[in-house]
């Protein structure tokens, strides 16, 4: 391998990328977009649920039940209605997401210890928030009627002192439960694989199509000198990326970065050349750039976006799309970047995803740099 | 040491049911100009890709400047320059930043580039689009670069693949004018081209068709092995002599050259008397009826068997 010749395949690259505009636009663009995209409108936190309250009992109960929902983030009550009809038609319109519904005598039925229903009626077409809505509903109705015993009790004269049994919840790593901290880090690992599909898939196929890869195979150019002057650029293009998007994910968007700032660049580098190399490999087995892109969206993007945990739990599948997961390098950078990212965590913690990043890199290049023949 | 510069046994390339070329035997000797000729699908340029190591053969042995490139197409290529049919060039670079791609994969030293580079520029005149984009030349400028590109790492042979294909007749001689620059530098040139009138400017021939070769030999030894007789016709009624020449005996072919006719015979009869004889006789009127040197192009209608 000669140094000055994978120099001036780079060079050469760097010129062509810089000088198609549109393509670099491009790459440096998406990453943003992306990240844009997905922290702000991909919203999975749920907070401010719409939802009107049927009261029809109108007691100091009733009302003191009511009052719970109004103080938190989670719900907002929009209004209060005395016909049932009103709200089928809000939630029919999409105007509130949940109702609740006090009946008559709810207050004395409290009162009269003969216990008392109250009904949450929830917009299941949104699952998730439904499924959250009564998560809350529940817990404010539990500790809204603990309370009232326990303040049935001590008219009673029986004292006790405290709640019995208390879970004290702590979520660690993502106090807050705030959805961009997970998903910034993952989307990271996913941004880096949609730039390695959509350039380096290209690069080789275009000089195939262009008929200057005839020439180029011609000069004593070694397979090895070829692709690593090629991968260069396009990784220090991902790096370029991987810095905008960690710029943009702490400083903008305020997502912690516990750990180190060293160990991430590594990985990143490491994943990256992974990412890059199976975008080469991609062109070189398409030799077409249309096909190239195809492929690339399949094999590298979506893999990563769906089947790397980023989104979806990998826990959660089936046994099948589990064991193909253990082939998605992504999947190990988004648990490493996770773990960077919000853990803190080191070497001890992640060199087992490491190492199979690793092997992933050694093998994607290894295979480009055998399938590769200097041959028409 | 092998003295050919290129030598072919029983060369074989098919391309699933079509053998693009057919057991090739082609020898070309250091320091000759060889041009390829023959129709558009005729194996010249799987020929040219195959000598040049971008093209495996399927069969066939074949000696590159004393180096098997079957075996070890790699070795090669350091003393080769080719130059493939379709620009091969990077129309997004300028005219420098492709010189200096390929003088860094040729390794060629910062002295010895130097002096290349401004040899290069004497002869191509690329010297004032130096900073323009490959892809805003011409295209008697293009083949020039890719010449140049081809030329940087000065070549013992030099494989050109229709080189002056669709380019103008004075960028066309201007680009001849620069092979023999080269030829009295040493190098040995290999071109092919659909053009037979360029043949004559070779030192040899060789004829392809069908993926074989017809012939090989000097323009003039080509001619003098042919058994056709190119007779010229000049007379007052033309079209009436064309349809007539038609039907008579021992002629091969009839084309009009302008307001003249050629006619191909293939044996000594008839000759120029009994031609002469036989117009008068229909009232064609002929004015003078010679026979001419035939040209390559006639060769290979002879030799193709076409009519």
């Amino acid at each position: 391998m000669k140094i000055r010749r994978i120099r001036a395949v780079t060079r050469k690259e760097w010129k062509q990328i810089i000088r198609d505009t549109r393509s670099l636009m491009l790459s440096l663009g998406i990453p943003m977009l992306l990240i844009v995209l997905f922290s702000w409108a991909l919203k999975l936190d749920v907070s401010n649920i719409k939802t009107l309250v049927l009261d029809r009992d109108k007691t100091s109960t009733s009302r003191a039940y009511i009052e719970r929902f109004a103080h938190i983030e989670y719900f907002s009550i929009i209004g209060y209605t005395d016909k049932y009809s009103e709200i089928i038609g809000c939630i029919d319109a999409g105007e509130v997401k949940a109702a609740i519904v006090i009946p008559k005598g709810f207050g004395a039925d409290l009162k009269a210890g003969r216990g008392a229903e109250v009904q949450l009626i929830a917009d299941g077409t949104d699952p998730l928030t439904a499924q959250v809505l009564v998560g809350y509903v529940s817990a404010i109705t539990a500790v809204f009627s603990q309370e009232y015993i326990l303040q049935a009790l001590s008219r009673a004269g029986v004292t006790v002192g405290k709640t019995p049994l208390d879970a004290q919840v702590r979520v660690w790593f993502n106090p807050e439960l705030e959805s961009k901290n997970f998903i910034i880090p993952g989307l990271i690992a996913v941004i880096m694989m949609v730039i390695a599909g959509l350039l380096t898939s290209l690069t080789i196929a275009r000089e195939w199509e262009r008929g200057t890869m005839e020439q180029l195979i011609s000069t004593p150019v070694k397979v090895s000198e070829l692709l690593i002057g090629k991968l260069i650029p396009y990784v220090e293009l991902g790096l370029i990326d991987f810095v905008l998007a960690l710029l943009v994910g702490t400083l903008i968007f305020g997502v912690p970065l516990k750990g180190s700032i060293l160990l991430l660049f590594v990985m990143t580098i490491v994943f990256l050349v992974g990412a890059m190399s199976l975008g080469l490999l991609i062109s070189i087995v398409a030799k077409k750039q249309v096909l190239a892109s195809q492929m690339a969206i399949l094999i590298t993007f979506l893999p990563a976006f769906i089947m790397s945990g980023f989104v979806f739990p990998i826990s959660n599948m089936p046994l099948v799309l589990k064991a193909i997961t253990y082939l998605v390098s992504a999947r190990y950078f988004v648990t490493i970047l996770k773990g960077i990212f919000l853990k803190g965590v080191g070497v001890s913690i992640l060199w087992a995803e490491g190492i199979l990043l690793l092997v992933f890199t050694g093998v994607i290049l290894m295979a480009a740099l055998r399938i590769f023949k200097k041959e028409l | 040491m092998n003295e050919h510069a290129i030598q072919t046994k029983g060369l074989v390339k098919r391309y699933e049911a079509v053998c693009a070329v057919d057991g090739l035997d082609l020898t070309v000797q250091r320091g000759e100009v060889f041009g390829l000729i023959g129709p558009d699908g005729a194996g010249k340029t799987t020929t040219m890709r195959m000598l040049a190591g971008v093209l495996r053969p399927d069969g066939g042995q074949a000696l590159v400047l004393g180096s098997d490139v079957i075996g070890n197409p790699e070795q090669v290529k350091e003393k080769i320059g080719y130059m493939s049919q379709r620009f091969g060039l990077y129309e997004d670079l300028t005219v420098a930043e492709n010189i200096d791609f390929y003088a860094d994969l040729y390794l060629v030293g910062r002295k010895e580039r130097e002096a290349r580079f401004k040899r290069l520029m004497e002869f191509s005149r690329l010297g004032p689009f130096l900073g323009r984009l490959a892809g805003k030349l011409s295209g008697g400028m293009k083949q020039k670069l890719g010449l140049a590109c081809a030329l940087i790492h000065t070549p013992d042979l030099l494989l050109l693949d229709e080189p002056t294909n669709g380019v103008d007749p004075v960028s066309r001689r201007e680009f001849w004018k620069i092979l023999y620059d080269l030829l009295a530098e040493g190098v040995t040139i290999f071109i092919s081209t659909p053009y037979m009138d360029e043949a004559d400017r070779c030192h040899r021939v060789g004829i392809m068709e069908k993926g074989k070769l017809l012939i090989s030999d000097t323009p003039e030894g080509i001619r003098k092995g042919m058994k056709t007789r190119i007779i010229e016709i000049k007379c007052a009624n033309p079209k009436k002599a064309v349809a007539l020449l038609q039907k008579m005996e021992g002629v091969a072919d009839v084309v009009f050259f302008g307001d003249k006719i050629h006619i191909s015979v293939r044996s000594q009869k008839p000759d120029e008397s009994s031609i002469r004889k036989f117009l008068e006789k229909q009232d064609t009127e002929p004015r003078s009826v010679r026979a001419i040197t035939p040209s390559l192009e006639d060769v290979f209608f002879e030799l193709s068997d076409r009519p």
